[in-house]
This record gives structure tokens, sequence and C-alpha cells, in this order.
């Protein structure tokens, strides 16, 4: 391999100086300056800047559209098309759930109910969301189709308390789920 | 000593003492907008009035873009754990950081911050004290603080904090020189070392840089205005690496030294050192701004219009000095952002072999052209010649000096 000799440039009296090569600097970033406060700064339109550089300012602005199809966020629990609780809390969830996150509280369902045949409903179906990985287990695993992790990621609370979602947070983030398996009811 | 007097400089102290912290809160808000939106950012821009605090429901959000921030900042300093490390020399670990505020307040008190009140038949000066010696107390004062940045390294006992003290040691007495040399054409000029006198000329005859009325309009001013230039160069750099600013911020330089001479210090004594080195900054503006840029005065002849001595223009004149000083501060910090950092070999050669030359050479070439009426112009050009002659032979001899290798390890 040939040696290649990296002789240093030969400067110039005016880059000796120095002077002129910070003016040009300092006319660079006011250049910065002045078109981040339009909102022109490159690349601004692109990300869909707030106005002041190219920052997107999080609570008043959100690119949830941009979030993938995959997008693993809260867990939540979901209904069939005629209101029918989907978990049947065979609990396989709680028991696969890494953190152990999820606890279950089974209950059955009366016999003069029009969903007798199911046998079982959660009681109580508590997540704790300060254990909660995302990891996706727990849709994985589920045989009924009940548990998703929904696109929603914002999960606040002034206390621990606060941060367990319980059944009815839960079948309100899930909503209903139309068009999957449809093992308990005549719609096959 | 008369009542009056005394009043005066209590109230000005506090005010003056109270207008640099405030500035240095400005300072921090400029420092983190300005940086943020030159690097395309939005920065610190939604600190509410936290009175959730006091038992309110919510906080209440102002729309003043941020401006609350210092304020954040100061709590959070103050609420966080002040730890000091087994292994420090406590009484200098903990003595450090008031030496370096200290000294930067103590140089605002000759300052002029506005034009004299007249109160009584008295002229009261807007300053706390009116030297005769301004820039030397600067000077005198403002080099003290170099005790405090070499104490914090030595007492934190831990080899980083150690280089930062060593560093800041060698830049200080490097810069010293050429900051008190680079002045003393501006002062030959003015004949006097008071700055409240200083502002007063710039006043009528044209601020030194910018010589557009009275006694500025002649062609001496105009030759001069070279010689000036050069000293306002010298004397502004200078005076960012007397306050650690960017290009020459090798005592505390993030990248080599973890935090340099502060490394080990936690909340409040942490933020003295960041309070001295913004008052630094204010102070060093407001220096700048006082000898070549007409410090209180409007300028283009509009001070003499007004009534020297009633309590709005004195108002009127504080509002210009700092808005001037504001201007300059920004400067400070557009700086920052786009110079790079210096090598040690590369600012020790600027202080010693460039800077300290070129404001020698330039006392001289101020002195031919003070004496230009008086010379002749035959005297004057000869002068020049010799003075070009001397010149050449320095650079020749800084040039081999500068040639030899360097041994410099810290």
């Amino acid at each position: 391999m040939a040696t290649i000799k990296v002789e240093r440039p030969k400067l110039s009296a005016g880059e000796k100086i120095y002077f002129g090569a910070i003016f040009k600097g300092m006319l660079i970033t006011l250049r910065h300056a002045y078109r981040s406060l339009l909102g022109k700064s490159t690349g601004a339109s692109d990300l869909n800047s707030s106005g002041i550089g190219i920052t997107m300012q999080y609570p008043e602005q959100k690119w949830d559209h941009q979030l993938p199809e995959y997008y693993r966020g809260t867990p939540a629990l979901v209904t069939d098309e005629q209101d029918r609780e989907r978990c049947v809390s065979c609990q396989l969830c709680e028991f696969i759930c890494p953190p152990k996150a999820i606890k279950i509280t089974p209950g059955e369902i009366p016999s003069d109910n029009e969903w007798a045949k199911v046998e079982k409903r959660p009681k109580e179906f508590n997540i704790d969301m300060i254990r909660c990985i995302y990891c996706g287990m727990c849709e994985e695993v589920c045989p009924e189709q009940a548990i998703y992790l929904r696109p929603d990621y914002v999960v606040t609370g002034n206390s621990r308390k606060d941060m367990v979602h319980d059944k009815n947070r839960l079948y309100e983030i899930g909503g209903k789920r139309v068009g999957l398996v449809n093992k308990w009811n005549d719609l096959k | 000593m008369d009542t009056v007097f005394l009043i005066a400089a209590a109230l000005k102290i506090g005010v003056f003492i109270g207008i640099t912290m405030s500035f240095v809160s400005v300072c921090v808000i400029f420092e983190r907008r300005f940086s943020a939106i030159i690097q395309d950012r939005v920065g610190p821009n939604r600190t509410m009035v936290p009175l959730s605090i006091l038992g309110f429901k919510k906080d209440l959000a102002l729309p003043i873009g941020g401006l609350t921030q210092p304020v954040a900042d100061g709590l959070k300093f103050i609420l966080k754990e002040d730890f000091t490390p087994s292994y420090v020399r406590k009484f200098f670990f903990w003595i450090a950081p008031a030496l370096v505020v200290v000294p930067a307040l103590l140089t605002m008190a000759v300052i002029p911050f506005g034009s004299p009140l007249e109160l009584d038949g008295h002229y009261i000066p807007m300053a706390v004290a009116d030297l005769n010696v301004g820039p030397l107390f600067i000077f005198a004062i403002a080099s003290l603080s170099v005790y405090g940045i070499t104490l914090a390294g030595w007492a934190s006992n831990s080899k980083y904090p150690f280089f930062g003290g060593v560093r800041s040691c060698a830049q200080m007495i490097s810069y010293e020189i050429a900051l008190g040399l680079s002045i003393i054409p501006v002062l030959m000029m003015f004949g006097t070392l008071n700055l409240g006198h200083i502002v007063e000329y710039q006043t009528h005859h044209g601020w030194l840089l910018l010589p557009l009325w009275g006694e500025g309009l002649e062609l001496q001013r105009w030759i001069l205005l070279i010689p000036m230039a050069i000293a306002f160069v010298i004397f502004t750099t200078s005076i960012f690496a007397e306050t650690n600013r960017m290009p020459f911020d090798l005592p505390e330089c993030e990248t080599e030294l973890v935090g340099g001479y502060h490394t080990e210090y936690s909340s409040m004594k942490f933020a003295l050192f960041f309070m001295g080195e913004y008052a630094a900054m204010v102070v060093g503006s407001a220096l700048i701004v006082t000898l070549f840029f007409g410090g209180w005065s409007l300028g283009f002849g509009i001070d003499q219009m007004l009534p020297m001595g009633e309590w709005w223009v004195s108002l009127l004149h504080i509002a210009v000095f700092l808005a001037k000083v504001t201007f300059f501060i920004l400067f400070f910090i557009l700086v920052r952002w786009t110079v790079p950092r210096f090598r040690y070999d590369q600012l020790m050669n600027l202080g010693w072999i460039v800077f300290f030359e070129a404001a020698l050479i330039n006392v001289f070439l101020a002195a031919l052209v003070i004496a230009r009426p008086s010379i002749g112009t035959g005297g004057f050009l000869g002068g020049l010649a010799l003075l070009f002659v001397v010149t050449i032979l320095l650079i020749k001899i800084a040039k081999s000096a500068a040639d030899k290798p360097s041994h410099s390890t810290i």
C-alpha cells in the first residue's frame, strides 16, 4: 500500500488573519437564527415544525397518524359486535405477562344470562401501567382475541393508583372490535 | 459626607446590583433561547408560574415565552442536594464559589449606568463609585476571580478540576497583559481614566468607533479609528478569554475535562460559579460599551438637546445603556455558537505571540496618530516607516518562536 503524505493546505494571508472566516461563520449562525424564527429552517415543513426551528411541540402537536400499524401502545380489552365482553378470564395473559402487570379476578356468568354458555367473564381486570412493558405477549397469547395493544401511549397519573387501569378503563380504551373469530355467537 | 450622598450611594448599590443580577438571569434565558434558535430548536418556552405549589389547581401559563425559566433554574439549584465530597479540602472548596462571584459583582461599581442626576444642586453620578481609576479598578478586581477558579480546581482534589484550575490560571495571565495594553490607546485619546468622563466625552464628540458628530467629524478622529479598531478587537477577544467564554473556555471544556474546575460542585455552589461567569460577561459587555460605544449616550447629538439632570433623562440613558449591553451579550452568545474552542497551545500562541505584540505596536501607532498634528506630516510618515520595520522584525521573531515545538502538556 502506497503511503500518501497529506500536506497541510497553504493558507493565504486573508485566511491566516482568521477574521473573515469568523465573520462568515457568524453570518451562517445568524441566518440559522433568523430562518428558524420565521419557521423557514431547512426541513421545517417536512418535519411539521411548530413555527420556530424544525421542532414539533409535543402536547399541542402530535404525529399519531405517523404511528405504524403494528405500534404497541397501551393494552386494552375489546368487546365484540354484540357488546359482549370477549374476555373469558382464562388468565393466560396473567400467567404469560413478563412483568406481572395483569391481575384478573374471574367471575361466573349467571345461567339466566344471554351468554351463559360462555360460562366465565372477568369480575375484575387490572393492568398496572407502571409495570407494563408493552411487549404484546398478552395479545399474542389470548385465545379469544380479547386483549389488544392500542396505539394510545399517553398514560399519565398523579399516583400509583391512577396508573392502574381497571376493567372499565380498559374497555373504554379498547372499544368494540368487529370481524374477528365469532366463536360464541350465531353470526357465523 | 452628607446625607444625600449616603442615601444615593445606598440606593445605587441596591439598584445596580439588582440590575446586574437580573441581567445574569437575562443572560441565562438569552443563552438558552438564542442558542436554541441558532440550532433550529425552540428552547425553554413554557415555564409556568407554579401556583400548584401554593395549593391552586393549575399552574399559570403566561404567554411570555418561558421568561420565568431563570426563576425555575434558580429554584432547582437552591432545592438540590448540596453534596460535598469527602476528599475535598473543605475550607477552600466552600470559599471558592464566593471568590468567583464577588469580584464580578464588585467591578460593577465603577460602570456609569446613566447620565448624572441633578438633585438639590448636587450632581449624582449614576455609578456606585465614580472612581478616577475606573478601568484599572476593574482589571485589578476582575483578575482576582481567577483565584476562585484555581482554588476550586485545587481544593476539589481530583484531576480534571485541577487541570481546569491550572489552565484558567495560565489563560488569565496571558490575556490580562493584552487586555491592559489594548486599552492604552483608548485612554491616551481620552486622557482620563474616569469612565464617567470618558462617556461624557463620547456624548459630545462621537462614540469611539462611530465618530459621526461633534469633534468626531475631523480627519484626526477618522485616522485614529484604525488603532482604535485594533484595540477594540484585541480588547473584546481578551474579554472573552477573561470571562472564560466559548472560544476560550478551556477551564471548563466539557469534552476534555468532564466539567472542568466545577466538576465536583453541585447545587448552589455550582450555580454561584455560573452566576460569576455571567456577571463577568455582563461587566465585560458594559465595559466594551462604555469604552468603545459611548456608554449611556444616545449618540448623534441627541443628548445635547435633552435637559441633562432630569430624572427621566437619566432613566432613558440607563435604558439605552442596558440595550447596548444586551446587544453585546447577544454578540457573546453568537460567538459562542460560531467559533469552535481553541486548542491549548493555540490559545497560548494567540495570547503571547499575537495579541501581546499587536497591542504593543498598537500603542505606538496610536501615539503616532495622536502626535500627528504637532510633529507634522514628515515626522508622522517617518514614524510610520520605523514602526513598520519594527513590526516586520517582531513578526519574524514571533514566527521563529512559534515554529519551535511546544512542550505544553496540559
